[in-house]
């Protein structure tokens, strides 16, 4: 297969991101912040569209890659992170972005999500949390919380909620985050921290649902969320201090870098096969003498 | 087919029926003859009942056959189940100390070894399988000497002590029966052929990495695991990526992300394996991304009888994923085909932008087939489709789903300067962008369903009919579809000896179908039949309700042993006499 020229040096900018339609989001959706944020990261970062691919599972936040220039890819319910982790090892030059909502990483997902984090594939995976189901027009979400009211639990949610911090730290998650829409800035600079780790890294991003979620509104999150990044004392290395911090909740909701270690490798860099280049780069062809011998041995 | 010799070895899974099995598969190999191993044993890993049948000749052996020449039980249950089975010339080669032989027929040879006496079974546990081993080869007039080479390959990673000492017990048992048991009425023949004998699994795992797979991926699933286990093995060696995923609905969606990035990807299961891969072949056909998915049948449904043959998943692949996609399905013949049929069915799916079926089964993925190594080719044709994989021209507006005569759009790869795009699940324009969310529009929606459905032109076109092989005036022709190929092929060459001439028309491409040429054919036949290995004639439906050709008549078997040739022998006979259109064989023997 021919090979994938290098780009011509040019600058990355917002309208370079800017995708062949419009956000069909609700007007004042929290998706639209992160999308902004998620842009603004890459632009910094300078890193060419063209080799980003972001990819999704199904959903209103999994509309996400057809309003980002980007290669975009968006799936099934549920598999974006498959999908992603076969496209990452087919080709680990590529940076994989990965965006969905709480009900496509958490319900219906959730078993991928363990297993990808455990791993430690090189992907960001951004989960736009809003506590709900939306697209659907409004049930309750595994991140819904106990006793919220929604069109398929008229007697509030019973199940207790995924917390999806905890989850991700005990899994093995080697980069653990969580970010606000409301919070432009410190979001876009938890995402390029997320792009730059080496790993997996996973962002709960807090996405409010305008529409469907009349519990875990902008306002109610705007007096609650504190950044770690304004806790001089609090160490992102120590795991047992971020499960403590993950595990706050209520009047006062921590966000920001919970946990970040960088001595594992990632699993393209254990994998020998991936050594030399990228699978797309190899021959088609197994060399001679390989393909020589896997037949003697039948002999 | 030229004389056969069949012989039998069974025990308790865990006493050691696979080495002696192996070791006879080399010698005959080895000895430039032919040969076909099936296995019959249960989801066990210790005890039960294991049973492998190894036939050899000097022709190909394209399935177990009917009878047996010499028969080792390791066991009273299988000197039990099986000792019927052989008949006058026959010889059945035991352990005198544990095993009390049956009632044998009139000619059959009963051959005790005395094993405590002829070598040490405290140190030995397998010693009986030893001796036998030795006295098999004294009886079938093969040299000593070909042992020690085998044992050699077969043992000398343990070291120089362990081969010595096999080497001197089956020495025993060789000279035993020299001395006791009279040899077989014919010598093992001999050519100057050598061959490599392979299971269709590893078949289909070395046809990939000849096709250029460069991923795969997994979930254990028998009778499939053998795909993995090749992969596993060899990967590293032939540059391919190999994963072991949490379940197959990641397996199937890793496979697509793979293939998205441009590399040839496939996967392999079992039927409930591919239940939970089916909205993934959706994904791959709505989103264009080639991937080819290998489906070994067991018996179903549900979790069924996880080691038993059958052909009861063509409905499963024929109705996977919801709406209408372009798709092909392909049934390998036999395991030289598991080979010859990946870079065949890539090249399609590559060239069409759609997934494919590999439909095998258990009977072809774990039994075992002398090939001629020259079929094993790793250089075969290679047909990637329209790829655009360097920037090329500046695009400003690329369509990754442009509409156009063939159907097939150039696909863009991730990386590539200049084409960004979305790729989706959902209904797209031209460009990508969704018609199913902000808005909808019934015109582009028909018109990219028909872009889409326009590939399967191109695939027929592709793929070639079936052949109608044998006399075209035959008094019946058997009409078969995938792995019962040899078995029918040899039904026919006995029925010829019984004065009935049959001819045969085997169904590789199961989609495209070829339905015109197909009915062309039956259209001229006397009397049809079509065999399978299924409940409810799942080909016959299918034959039916995309022809309306109605068979004369049926074979069918689901009791999960594949069929034997005496059973679609006397199964024709039965129809033609005009006494029933549906025989199902019974199988005689337990296993």
């Amino acid at each position: 297969m021919a090979t994938i020229n290098a780009a011509p040096p040019q600058l990355l900018t917002m309208a370079d991101l800017k995708g062949k339609v419009d956000p069909d989001w609700c007007p004042g959706c929290g998706d639209f912040g992160v999308l902004a944020a998620v842009q603004k990261a890459l632009v910094e970062l300078q890193i060419p569209n063209h080799s980003v691919a972001t990819v999704s599972g199904i959903g209103c936040s999994s509309n996400f890659p057809g309003f980002i220039n980007t290669y975009g890819m968006h799936t099934l319910h549920g598999r974006s992170l498959p999908v992603a982790s076969g496209l990452k090892l087919a080709n680990h030059d590529l940076t994989v972005l990965v965006t969905g909502g709480d009900g496509d990483g958490f319900g219906i997902g959730v078993g991928h999500f363990v297993h990808a984090m455990r791993r430690n594939i090189n992907l960001t995976y951004m989960v736009l949390d809003n506590q709900i189901y939306g697209l659907t027009t409004g049930q309750t979400s595994p991140t819904s919380r106990v006793g919220m009211k929604t069109k398929s639990s008229p007697y509030g949610s019973m199940d207790t909620p995924v917390n999806p911090l905890t989850l991700a730290l005990s899994a093995g998650a080697t980069f653990v985050g969580r970010g606000f829409s409301g919070e432009q800035k410190h979001l876009t600079e938890l995402i390029k921290q997320a792009i730059q780790h080496k790993g997996f890294s996973f962002l709960d991003i807090f996405s409010p649902c305008v529409t469907y979620n009349k519990d875990n509104t902008f306002q109610w999150f705007r007096p609650r969320v504190k950044k770690l990044e304004e806790d001089a004392a609090y160490d992102s290395t120590n795991w047992i201090g971020a499960m403590e911090r993950a595990t706050q909740w209520g009047e006062i909701i921590p966000i920001g870098k919970f946990y970040e270690r960088t001595d594992l490798p990632t699993l393209e860099e254990t994998e020998p096969v991936l050594d030399d280049m990228p699978l797309i780069a190899r021959d088609l062809h197994i060399p001679e003498d390989v393909a020589k011998q896997f037949v003697e041995e039948l002999m | 087919m030229s004389e056969t010799f069949t012989l039998g070895i069974g025990g308790a899974a865990g006493q050691g029926v696979a080495t002696p099995g192996d070791i006879f598969a080399l010698i005959f190999s080895r000895r430039g003859l032919h040969l076909n191993a099936y296995n019959a044993y249960q989801s066990i890993i210790r005890g039960g009942h294991t049973f492998l049948t190894i036939r050899t000749g000097v022709d190909e052996v394209t399935n177990q056959g009917d009878g047996m020449d010499l028969l080792i039980p390791l066991n009273q249950d299988t000197m039990d189940r099986h000792l019927r089975l052989l008949t006058d010339g026959g010889a059945c080669i035991y352990n005198a100390d544990s095993i009390k032989p049956g009632e044998a027929a009139a000619g059959v040879q009963l051959c005790p070894l005395p094993v405590s006496t002829l070598a040490d079974i405290t140190r030995n546990k397998v010693a009986q399988n030893t001796l036998a081993l030795g006295a098999s080869l004294s009886m079938m007039g093969v040299g000593f000497n070909v042992l020690e080479g085998v044992f050699q390959a077969q043992f000398g990673r343990k070291g120089e002590a362990v081969v010595n000492e096999n080497v001197s017990i089956a020495r025993a048992g060789y000279e035993y029966a020299t001395a006791n048991f009279k040899p077989f009425a014919r010598p093992l023949p001999m050519t100057d052929k050598r061959y490599a004998v392979l299971a269709g699994n590893s078949a289909m795992a070395m046809g990939g990495a000849a096709a250029g797979v460069k991923f795969y991926a997994a979930y254990p699933m028998s009778p499939s695991t053998g795909v993995l286990h090749w992969m596993a093995a060899h990967g590293r060696k032939a540059g391919i990526l190999v994963r072991q995923v949490e379940d197959e609905i990641g397996v199937v969606n890793y496979t697509i992300g793979a293939a998205h990035a441009g590399v040839r990807s496939m996967c392999a299961t079992s039927g409930g394996g591919f239940a939970l891969m089916s909205e993934g072949l959706g994904l791959s056909a709505m989103a264009e991304i080639p991937i080819v998915v290998i489906d070994c049948q067991r018996a179903g449904p549900s979790t069924g009888v996880p080691t038993k043959t059958e052909q009861g998943d063509l409905w499963q692949m024929l109705g996977a994923a919801f709406g209408d996609y372009p798709r092909v399905i392909a049934a390998p013949l036999d395991i030289a085909d598991c080979f010859t049929l990946m870079p065949e069915i890539f090249n399609v799916t590559d060239k069409f932008q759609c997934p494919g079926i590999v439909l095998c089964d258990l009977l072809l993925a774990e039994g075992r087939l002398s090939v001629d190594p020259k079929i094993l080719d790793f250089k075969p044709h290679i047909d990637r489709g329209e790829m655009i994989t360097s920037n090329g021209d500046a695009h400003d507006e690329y369509l990754r789903y442009k509409i156009t005569e063939s159907g097939v759009s150039p696909r863009a790869v991730p990386g590539v300067p200049g084409f960004t795009h979305v790729v989706s699940s959902d209904e797209h324009e031209e460009n990508g962008v969704l018609i199913s969310d902000e808005y909808t529009n019934h015109a582009k929606r028909r018109a990219m369903m028909e872009k889409r459905m326009r590939k399967e032109q191109g695939i027929a076109a592709m793929v070639p009919p079936p052949v109608l092989k044998g006399p075209p005036d035959a008094d019946v022709t058997l009409i078969g579809w995938g792995s019962t190929d040899g078995v029918i092929r040899e039904a026919i060459e006995q029925l010829a000896e019984q004065g009935i001439v049959a001819n045969q028309l085997q169904i590789r491409w199961l989609v495209p179908l070829h339905g015109d040429a197909i009915v062309d054919i039956l259209g001229k036949a006397k009397h049809t039949i079509i065999v399978e290995n299924n409940y409810s004639g799942q080909f016959a439906r299918y034959l039916r309700s995309e022809t309306s050709f109605v068979a004369n008549g049926h074979i069918r078997k689901y009791d999960g042993e594949p069929f034997m040739p005496h059973h679609i022998v006397e199964a024709v006979r039965e129809q033609l006499a005009g006494s029933t259109t549906l025989s199902v064989p019974t199988h005689e023997v337990m296993v």
